[in-house]
């Protein structure tokens, strides 16, 4: 058997289209035999279960460390305050020590440094890990708890407990910084979902220069196609990108989507298109 | 008694600056003689955590009183904790708020006045 294939379905712009892409390419995947193992990486809001629909089996808590002082033991040397770069730990002199939990990154800078051994670890609940099983799809999605920042954490810890499968597709949060940063690390391929729009396009450029300086292999899905204009196209082919896929601006689609049913379920004449993605994938993904 | 004002400019006549964390300066002034000392804040670009990383300069300089515009919750317990009093809502110039200050016409602010991350985008 070929070695794993990891597969990042992102985007620069949000609402582009991934999570229909990634169920949908997931779904085709797994009827043809193969063990897929998707993982919504949009932790801050996570919709891949809505169209997977799977029976989750296990939630665990996800916890980070973050720092506790004893003030009794505090010399004031105010070495833990220094090396914070966040502001998660103030030391305000006369052994007072204010720490912020939601601040953290946990560098664990401050409790290396403390020299009076003051500082420990406790840990902070940042989200839940949920996994199951939608048919033969293995399902897992992270849940950042409301008000906390710790994405980059969750998303770490999500993709640690993906279990090897014959492909891995990762539905990818929107943008350009550091949860698609996290998200993208070690894969082996990326989509890029695009819509043929001015904003679709500012958007795209953005997540290739990213990709690009990534080092990361790379393609293109243009949703939504017949809107707009053809300057992504155009784009594509003076940077050389492939195109793998254009699924076309359908309103049966997005009535689909709008009651969570899967474009290949509702709509099975374009099983042929996403089928058709993954070939051209692996053909990609060799090069 | 020394205090600091949030100000948008170095100088007793500028304009108080309506954020805490994110201030561009701050004006540390002897009441008993007016003087004042123009403090860049450090914070103002920080990644995050402004708020506390201002309270701590604040606190550094020997200041008793900050007057600002708005403070946050990370800012307002930290002042609170090194034993610092809040005037919030405060406008004008740095050299108003100083003699209105001087009047006891301003009123001690008990908490944060404001969510975090207010003055981001200010």
């Amino acid at each position: 058997m070929a070695k794993q294939l990891t597969i990042a379905i992102a985007s620069g712009k949000g609402g582009t289209g991934k999570t229909t892409i990634a169920t949908n390419l997931a779904k085709v995947i797994a009827e043809d035999g193969k063990g897929v193992y998707y993982a919504d990486c949009d932790v801050e809001e996570p919709n891949g279960h809505i169209f997977l629909k799977p029976q989750i089996e296990q939630s665990r808590t996800v916890t980070v460390p973050v720092p506790q002082v004893d003030e009794n033991k505090c010399t004031d040397c105010g070495k833990c305050g220094e090396v914070c770069q966040y502001g998660a730990i103030v030391h305000l002199g006369n052994k007072k020590v204010l720490t912020f939990d939601n601040l953290c990154h946990s560098c664990a800078g401050c409790w290396m440094l403390c020299p009076a051994g003051a500082i420990t670890q406790k840990k902070m609940e940042i989200g839940i890990i949920e996994s199951g099983n939608s048919g033969d799809i293995h399902f897992a999605h992270g849940k950042l708890r409301i008000g906390n920042i710790r994405s980059v954490s969750l998303i770490n810890q999500l993709k640690q407990s993906i279990k090897a499968r014959d492909l891995v597709i990762l539905d990818v949060p929107p943008g350009t910084s550091c949860p698609v940063v996290e998200s993208l690390k070690n894969v082996d391929f990326v989509i890029l979902v695009t819509e043929p729009t001015p904003f679709g396009l500012n958007d795209l450029k953005l997540a290739v220069d990213l990709v690009r300086k990534m080092e990361i292999t790379f393609a293109v899905v243009i949703n939504r196609d017949g809107i707009g204009d053809d300057k992504c196209e155009k784009y594509c082919q003076q940077e050389n990108i492939s195109i793998l896929m254009k699924l076309p601006d359908d309103r049966r689609i997005a009535e689909a989507y709008s009651v969570g049913k899967m474009v290949v379920d509702a709509l099975p004449e374009y099983r042929k298109d996403f089928t058709g993605l993954y070939e051209n994938i692996l053909q990609e993904a060799e090069k | 008694m020394i205090i600091a004002i949030t100000a948008s400019a170095e100088g007793i006549d500028s304009p108080v600056d309506p954020r805490f964390g994110r201030a561009a300066y701050f004006a540390i002034v002897d009441t008993e003689n007016d003087q004042c000392n123009s403090i860049p804040n450090e914070a103002v670009s920080a990644a995050a955590g402004a708020g506390v990383t201002a309270a701590k300069t604040i606190t550094d300089t020997g200041a008793q009183a900050v007057l600002t515009g708005n403070c946050g919750p990370n800012a307002a317990r930290t002042l609170q904790a090194a034993g610092i009093k809040i005037y919030a809502g405060v406008s004008g110039t740095v050299k108003e708020a100083i003699e209105a200050f001087k009047a006891g016409k301003l009123n001690e602010t008990q908490g944060p006045t404001v969510e975090s991350h207010f003055g981001t985008n200010g």
